[in-house]
């Protein structure tokens, strides 16, 4: 590919990723297996690094030089993060230890506090068991209501009965992106719906914060939720961002240290935003790791990481069904303007186990399961499928490695031809 | 490292593309099992017709990986005809192969497992030895043996 403006330099990026000049069974890695969670750049290990070897200390306690000056990194970082998701104030970004944590807190407390018998949540049929179980685990034990948005054979959502559909909800619950399906859902327009029948709105955005550039103002949602890990930041660190009106209304979640603002033998104030949601001692240098996962991409550009996973999307899309015709079934929008870069697809009747299986032997990782998406997988009428993602470091090369392993792939467990 | 051909030997893929004893049987008579593996969904259903301490058919549905249905259509074939107790000692070999001794946490020694390993005869399952070195595929090849252990306490109770 040329490079324009509007492209990145993957060759100069794939140089910045250590785990990439590591040899798999004698060959080169092919990571595409992002979804699950993306590699890290050396700059994120180097920050890191360099907090443990020079300022590391706990935060908010010590008063001494090392503690305030990590104190005073975590902020940051914090404030860096809301501000790449366009979050008006970094007290309305709090940090759990991944997304589904958060959709758990967000359950927890305000679905608590809010939910009542007969009050219904809407799910969409592509959502992560993230953003099912916890309004299943509320469902049993206060008895509301959960409904679900279908989609249609385009993999989109069917609105055509959104208002019906709205009729007694609270809380729509929804992922900006599919983990399986790559389909990139128009939060804005459902956000608009929803509000107007007076429903709040949960994204599950983490598909969406790690491939584009987000503002949570323009989408117009009250609770959004992402994971730092699928983002080059290091496991550990999740974050959700709420208005503050709404977080200053829910009770705390977990209760412990760092939350409180006095305790007694009688009783506890919790203390202020963000820290009210923040029991115990944070993941300090993983944080700070996820502000250097941010700089790095916002030095790279999110409309340029957009614009390179969309062009090589439509690369992968192409190149797969041009080679391998009926052979290959992909599960998911066509028009890669509607979609991220995460294909799932079934190859010739073939296992997804066997034929990642085989694809591992290459050197090239794709994830073969249910995708943590049950009811989609009953929806779509498989047990499983194949599921090659994309990030900054994929380039046409590794799209040409996955489609010359699938041909191998059908030579070895079906015999010689190639459909 | 283990290599691709270590998984998948001639005879298992000669297993999965003509699966043995593929059918139903009517049950009752007999026994009607499923197993399911939740983490790739593979699914079987085993039919076994017991009679006189005798494994008199067996039949296999279901859908899976190469590595779950050639296991299931070797289970199949190895068993067919066997005793109660020969299917029994069967299992116990077969999932000694896979690395599981059961018989250690029941307290015996590893020696019981080894000589049961020694004493039964695996032939083709033999084949399935390479998965072991492969430990997220264990659960594919011991889903079906599973089953029919089930299947033959549920015929031991009926
Ligand atoms: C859409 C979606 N939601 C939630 C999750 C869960 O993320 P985590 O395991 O970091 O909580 C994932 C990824 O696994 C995901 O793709």
């Amino acid at each position: 590919m040329a490079m324009t403006p509007a492209t990145l330099d993957v060759a100069a990026i794939k140089k910045d990723f250590p785990i990439l000049d590591v040899e798999v069974h004698g060959g080169r890695l092919v990571y595409l297996d992002s979804a699950s969670s993306s590699q890290k750049p050396q700059h994120v290990l180097d920050v890191m690094n360099e907090v443990y070897e020079t300022t590391y200390a706990n935060v908010h306690r010590g008063v001494y030089a090392i503690a305030e000056e990590a104190t005073a990194r975590m902020e940051a970082a914090r404030a860096k993060v809301a501000r790449f998701i366009g979050a008006p104030a970094p007290r309305e970004l709090i940090f759990g230890k991944n997304v589904t944590e958060m959709i758990n807190l967000v359950a927890h407390s305000w679905g608590r506090r809010n939910l009542h018998e007969g009050d219904v949540v809407l799910l969409t049929m592509m959502e992560h068991h993230a953003n099912i179980v916890p309004w299943l685990m509320l469902r049993e034990e206060r008895g509301i209501e959960l409904r679900w948005l279908d989609f249609d054979d385009d993999y989109q959502l069917d609105l055509s009965d959104l208002e019906q559909k709205l009729d007694g909800v609270k809380l729509v619950g929804l992922s900006a992106m599919s983990n399986v399906l790559g389909t990139l859902n128009p939060v804005r327009q459902i956000a608009d719906a929803a509000h107007a029948s007076g429903a709040l709105v949960l994204v599950d955005a983490a598909q969406y914060v790690p491939h584009n550039a987000t503002n949570v103002m323009e989408l117009g949602v009250d609770f959004f939720g992402f994971t730092g890990h699928k983002l080059l930041g290091p496991t550990g660190v999740g974050c959700l961002w709420a208005r503050a009106e709404l977080l200053e209304a829910m009770p705390p979640f977990l209760g412990g240290g760092e939350m409180i603002t006095d305790v007694r033998i009688d009783g506890f104030e919790p203390t202020e935003l963000p820290w009210k949601f923040e029991a115990g001692t944070p993941p300090i240098a993983e944080i700070i790791g996820l502000g250097a996962a941010v700089d790095y991409l916002e030095h790279l550009g999110m409309d340029r990481v957009r614009e390179h996973e969309r062009e090589l999307t439509a690369y992968a899309l192409r190149t797969l069904t041009e080679r391998h015709g009926d052979g290959i079934v992909i599960q998911g929008p066509k028009d890669p303007g509607d979609r991220g870069g995460v294909i799932s697809f079934s190859y010739r009747g073939i296992h997804p186990h066997d034929v990642s299986q085989v694809l591992d032997e290459r050197g090239i990782c794709v994830r073969a399961s249910h995708h943590c998406a049950k009811p989609l997988m009953r929806r779509l009428g498989v047990g499983a499928t194949c599921r090659a993602s994309i990030y900054v470091y994929n380039d046409a090369a590794d799209i040409d490695a996955l489609s010359d392993a699938l041909a191998y792939t059908g030579e070895f467990f079906l015999g010689n031809t190639e459909r | 490292m283990p290599g691709l051909e270590d998984l998948y030997r001639e005879i298992i893929l000669d297993h999965y593309r003509n699966p043995r004893n593929r059918g139903e049987l009517a049950a009752p008579p007999a026994q009607r099992v499923e197993g399911y593996n939740p983490l790739c969904g593979d699914e079987i259903v085993v039919y076994l017709l017991v009679s006189d301490g005798e494994v008199n058919d067996v039949k296999i549905t279901g859908q899976g990986c190469s590595i779950s249905q050639s296991s299931a259509s070797m289970m199949s074939a190895a068993v067919k005809g066997k005793t109660v107790d020969e299917a029994r000692a069967l299992i116990r070999a077969f999932k000694g192969m896979m690395s599981i001794h059961e018989s250690r946490l029941e307290g015996e020694g590893d020696d019981a497992a080894d000589q049961l390993l020694e004493e039964v005869k695996l032939g083709d399952l033999e084949a399935l030895q390479g998965v072991v070195k492969f430990p997220v595929r264990i659960k594919c090849a011991t889903l079906s043996w599973n089953t029919l252990a089930q299947g033959l306490d549920q015929a031991a109770s009926a």
